[in-house]
C-alpha cells in the first residue's frame, strides 16, 4: 500500500505570546517572553507565583456567550484555535466532506479550574449545587465534541491523554488517520488551562516549577545554568492537516509536510527523566519517515527548563544525532510561552511549521550562561534566518510517554 | 411588570442567551427560548440562587413558560 502524503493547511493559536498565529510568530521572533505574575488567583502562598497566561482573550471572538459560559477555559481555547486554524485553511464542510473531516484535540488535565469552583459550590450548598453543565464543561473530549458540533465535522472525533505529549501525539495519530485513508483533513492538536490553585501546588509540591518569582520574564531558561524548574502555560495550539492530493486539488496555501511521528516509553519513572525513551523517540520518527539525522537542520526541542530534563534531552539528541547534534540548531519557544503541558505539543507544532514557512528559528531566550553539559546551538537570544528542510519537533510526558513529529518543508 | 417578573425575565435572558425582547411571558423555554433539558435544569438553579429557595424537581419539572416560573416564585418565595 502507498502511504499517503500528509500536508499541514491551516494553523490556529492562542497562547501567552499573543491570540492567532501571526501575533505569536511575530512576538516568537522579537523574543518577547509571556511570563508575568499569576493573576488568575492569589499566588502569594504559593512557591511559585509567575505563569505564562493568556492576555486579553475574548471568548465570543470565537463562540457565543451562552455556549462558552458552559465551558471550561481549556475547551475555550482549544475551540478558538481550531477554529482559527480551519478559517486558515480555507476549507469549507460540505455533505460531501463532512464524513472525511475529523477532530483530534486533546489535553493533559482537563477542566481543573472549574473541578475546583464545583467542589466549593458543593461543599457550600451540597449536590444541588451542581450544574448540569459541569461534567461536558470539564471532560477532555469536549474541544473535539464541540468543534465538530459547531463546524460539522462527522469523521473521527477523539482526544489523546498523555499529560505534556498530548499535542504531538494527537498530530501524529490524526497524520495516520489520514495516511491510511480513515480521513481527508484532522483538525488536530492540544489545550490547557491549568493555571489553577490545585495545578500550581502540585507542580510546586513535585518541585518541578521556576520560583523565580521576582524576575518573570526570566524565569523560563532553558539550557541556562541557573535554570530552576518550568514555568506553567496556557492556551492551545492546533493544525489542520491534510492529505496532499486533496489540499493540491483545491489550491491550498501548504505550510509543511508531516514527513514522519515516533513514539515511544521510558519504562522508567512517573516523573524523572531518562535518556533511551527520548532517542528512541526520535529514532523511530526518522525511521518513519526515511529520514537519516544529517538532513534535519532544526529542533523545537521539549525544552521545559529543568534541571535534569533539559540536560536529558541534550543527551538523547547527541545519542540520536551523533556528531551531527552540533550542526543542528534546537531551539526551545517555551523559554517565552512556558509550559503549556497538555497544549505544548500543539503550540509548539505550529511554531515548528511555522519556522518551517519562513525559514527561521526563533531565539531561546534567557540563555546568559549557558550549562556547559549543554553544548549545543540553541539560538541563544536572537532569532536567526535557516535554511531548514526538515525539522523535528519533541515533546516528552510524565508517564515516561514521548513522541516526536518530523516536518519537511514543501 | 412586577419585580419579580422582572427578575425572573433576566435570568431567562441571562440563562439561555435571549434578547429581552424575545421573552414574553407565554414563553415556552424550549419551544420558544431554544433551551434544551440541560438549560432548563440550570435555568431553575439560577432561581433558586435568585429567591434563596429550593424547587422540589417534580416541580421544577412542571415549570416550561416563563409565567409559570413566575407564578412558582409568586406562590413559594416569601
Amino acid at each position: 500500500m502507498t502511504k499517503r502524503r500528509v500536508v499541514v493547511t491551516g494553523l490556529g493559536v492562542v497562547s501567552p505570546v499573543g491570540i492567532g498565529s501571526k501575533t505569536a510568530w511575530n512576538n516568537l521572533v522579537a523574543g518577547q517572553s509571556g511570563i508575568t505574575r499569576i493573576t488568575k488567583f492569589d499566588p502569594s502562598q504559593f512557591a511559585s507565583q509567575i505563569a505564562g497566561e493568556v492576555k486579553g482573550f475574548n471568548v465570543e471572538d470565537f463562540i457565543p456567550a451562552k455556549d462558552a459560559r458552559r465551558m471550561d477555559t481549556f475547551i475555550q481555547y482549544g475551540l478558538a484555535a481550531g477554529i482559527e486554524a480551519f478559517r486558515d485553511s480555507g476549507l469549507e464542510v460540505t455533505e460531501a466532506n463532512a464524513e472525511r473531516i475529523g477532530v483530534t484535540i486533546g489535553s493533559g488535565i482537563g477542566g481543573l479550574g472549574t473541578i475546583e469552583a464545583t467542589n466549593d459550590s458543593y461543599d457550600e450548598g451540597g449536590p444541588r449545587k451542581i450544574s448540569p453543565f459541569f461534567i461536558p464543561g470539564t471532560i477532555i473530549n469536549m474541544i473535539s465534541g464541540n468543534l465538530s458540533i459547531m463546524l460539522g465535522l462527522k469523521g473521527p472525533n477523539i482526544a489523546i491523554v498523555t499529560a505534556c505529549t498530548t499535542g504531538t501525539h494527537s498530530i501524529g495519530e490524526a497524520y495516520r488517520m489520514i495516511e491510511y485513508g480513515d480521513a481527508d483533513v484532522m483538525i488536530a492538536g492540544g489545550a490547557e488551562a491549568a493555571i489553577t490553585e490545585l495545578s500550581v501546588g502540585g507542580f510546586a509540591s513535585a518541585r518541578a516549577l521556576s520560583t523565580r518569582n521576582d524576575d518573570p520574564a526570566t524565569a523560563s531558561r532553558p539550557w541556562d545554568k541557573d535554570r530552576d524548574g518550568f514555568v506553567i502555560g496556557e492556551g492551545a495550539g492546533v493544525l489542520v492537516l491534510e492529505e496532499y492530493e486533496h489540499a493540491k486539488a483545491r489550491g491550498a496555501r501548504i505550510y509543511a509536510e508531516v514527513a514522519g511521528y515516533g513514539r515511544s516509553a521510558d519504562a522508567y519513572h512517573m516523573t524523572a527523566p531518562n535518556m533511551d525513551g527520548p532517542r528512541r523517540s526520535m529514532v523511530n520518527a526518522l525511521k518513519n519517515a526515511g529520514v537519516s539525522p544529517d538532513q534535519v537542520q532544526f529542533m523545537n526541542a521539549h525544552g521545559t527548563s529543568t534541571p535534569l530534563g533539559d540536560t536529558n534531552e541534550t543527551n538523547a539528541i547527541k545519542a540520536t544525532f551523533g556528531e551531527h547534534a552540533y550542526k543542528l540548531v534546537v531551539n526551545s519557544t517555551k523559554s517565552m510561552t512556558g509550559h503549556l503541558l497538555g497544549g505544548a505539543g500543539g503550540l509548539e507544532s505550529v511554531f515548528t511549521v511555522l519556522s518551517i514557512y519562513n525559514q527561521m528559528s526563533p531565539p531561546t531566550i534567557n540563555l546568559l550562561n549557558q550549562d556547559p553539559d549543554c553544548d549545543l546551538d540553541y539560538c541563544a537570544n536572537t532569532a536567526r534566518d535557516l535554511k531548514i528542510e526538515y525539522a523535528l519537533k519533541n515533546n516528552f510526558g510524565f508517564g515516561g510517554t514521548n513522541g516526536s513529529l518530523l516536518f519537511k518543508r514543501i | 411588570m412586577s419585580d419579580i417578573e422582572q427578575r425572573v425575565k433576566k435570568i431567562v435572558c441571562e440563562q439561555l442567551g435571549a434578547n429581552e425582547a424575545d421573552v414574553k411571558n407565554a414563553s415556552s423555554f424550549v419551544d420558544d427560548l431554544g433551551a434544551d433539558s440541560l438549560d432548563t435544569v440550570e435555568l431553575v438553579m439560577a432561581l433558586e440562587e435568585e429567591f434563596d429557595c429550593e424547587i422540589p424537581d417534580e416541580e421544577a419539572e412542571k415549570i416550561t413558560t416563563v409565567q409559570q416560573a413566575i407564578d412558582y416564585v409568586n406562590a413559594n418565595v416569601k
